[in-house]
């Protein structure tokens, strides 16, 4: 059976991801290089200059494909033999919560840096900039959760980039919809009390994904 | 008769449905008309879906307890005949919609939404089922990815409306589901009627695709399940 479920060992896990990602450099400046590339590219194509509620969709297309970039990596480069090995190690559930935490923290990078190339790029419309970082905040955390499930389902079927994105899509409708709405309302600076419901809604969605999260993923990890 | 008797009443039931929703009184209401019928014929079929995907979802919980193949064959026969629902379903729905609000796919309502996104779920798992080879494990990944999209979709189409409560569907102020229809009793004496001939006619065929592909697999296996 699995070893007993102990936070020593997820902070074991989480360390290992972040000194991963420190070593290879490389996985984080290519999202950061995408982004990059995309916002010059919209930049170019809106001439005429970008509306507020452009800016808003933009901004969370963006931020969904630089964060499938950067969840996708989180289990392919886990090899089969690595994983029998962590198997013996590490709980399921140890090993799903740091990747889920590793996800949402690699997300929030993300957030921050395409918040600065838009505003230096394209501008930055928003006027209620706390109700802003607090949708970045739930709404990545919920993209981070599911994004790691997706990650780890479409490992398994070999063939990996192309499967990941078209799986994370329908999962994650709910979360831009409600992200994109939340984030129309920073932009027009609308009250705080238009907002609370969907503010709600984001935090039942987020609790409900990363709880299926930590249900499901052991269904995923044996083979 | 003792085990196809339901065989005969969604027969009849949907036969009574299509008879009488076009021949049957409706109200007559600005805007909706004659296209009110419509009723008899797109909401069933998204009810006989909703149940399909339940079915789906409660016996790929079942597979994960225990990894008894019966209950993936099950599952994602489900899931099939779902598919098989929401297509009609969609097409109802859009040719009603050109009519009534003037073109086939409106931007903002929230059912649409959600419905578009259950189809998606839908497509993405067949997808997923022909990536993978082995039956075991296929049975297994797209057993996890049901109960996620699922539930995902679930709430979805639970939660949104509320929050939005602008959908242009009839009788509606932010209930998913049965509103305030514009209905009078004669037409609950067709509708619910309907519901019940079409949810049962979607466990009929699933009946039939699950036999077929349990023979299929024995025959593939020369296993008995």
């Amino acid at each position: 059976m699995h070893p007993n479920l102990n936070t020593s060992n997820i902070i074991a896990l989480l360390k290992k991801e972040f000194l991963l990602e420190f070593r290879q450099k490389t996985s984080l400046a290519s999202i950061l290089l995408y982004v990059l590339s995309i916002v010059f590219i919209s930049f170019l194509s809106f001439k005429s200059g970008i509306k507020p509620d452009v800016w808003g969709a933009l901004f969370w297309l963006v931020l969904f494909f630089a964060g499938i970039n950067a969840a996708s990596k989180s289990f392919f480069t886990e090899s089969k033999a690595r994983g029998i090995y962590n198997y013996t190690l590490y709980h399921p559930t140890e090993f799903v919560i740091s990747k889920i935490i590793y996800n949402i923290v690699l997300l929030w990078v993300v957030c921050l840096c395409s918040v600065l190339t838009f505003g230096w790029m394209i501008g930055f419309p928003v006027q209620n900039v706390l109700l802003f970082i607090l949708t970045l905040l739930l709404g990545s955390a919920a993209l981070g959760g599911s994004l790691t499930l997706m990650s780890c389902i479409s490992s398994k079927t070999g063939n990996s980039y192309s499967v990941m994105s078209l799986l994370s899509m329908p999962v994650c409708i709910p979360v831009m919809l409600l992200s994109l709405r939340l984030t129309k309302n920073a932009i027009d600076g609308l009250d705080w009390s238009v907002s609370y419901k969907y503010m709600g809604g984001l935090f039942i969605i987020d609790v409900i994904i990363i709880s299926l999260s930590l249900f499901l993923f052991r269904y995923l990890w044996k083979e | 008769m003792k085990h196809w008797w339901w065989k005969i009443a969604a027969i009849a039931l949907v036969l009574f449905s299509i008879t009488m929703g076009f021949i049957g009184n409706v109200p007559r209401l600005d805007i909706l008309n004659e296209t009110i019928r419509n009723l008899y014929f797109h909401v069933p079929l998204w009810f006989a879906m909703l149940t399909q995907m339940g079915i789906s979802w409660f016996f790929a919980l079942r597979y994960l307890n225990g990894y008894n193949i019966k209950y993936d064959i099950l599952s994602s026969r489900a899931a099939y005949v779902g598919g098989m629902f929401a297509l009609p379903g969609i097409i109802t729905g859009s040719v009603w919609a050109t009519y009534t609000w003037g073109k086939p796919w409106v931007a903002d309502d929230p059912k649409l939404q959600g419905v578009m996104a259950a189809m998606l779920v839908y497509f993405v798992y067949y997808l997923l089922r022909a990536l993978i080879p082995d039956a075991q494990t296929k049975a297994r990944i797209s057993a996890v990815y049901n109960i996620f999209a699922f539930i995902m979709t679930f709430v979805f189409i639970m939660i949104y409306p509320r929050l939005a409560p602008n959908s242009l569907h009839p009788g509606n102020g932010g209930n998913p589901a049965f509103g305030r229809y514009d209905m009078d009793n004669s037409m609950r004496m067709v509708f619910y009627p309907a519901c019940m001939g079409w949810i049962l006619m979607s466990v009929w065929l699933l009946t039939i695709l699950n036999r077929m592909k349990k023979l299929q697999y024995k025959l593939d296996n020369h296993e008995s399940i």
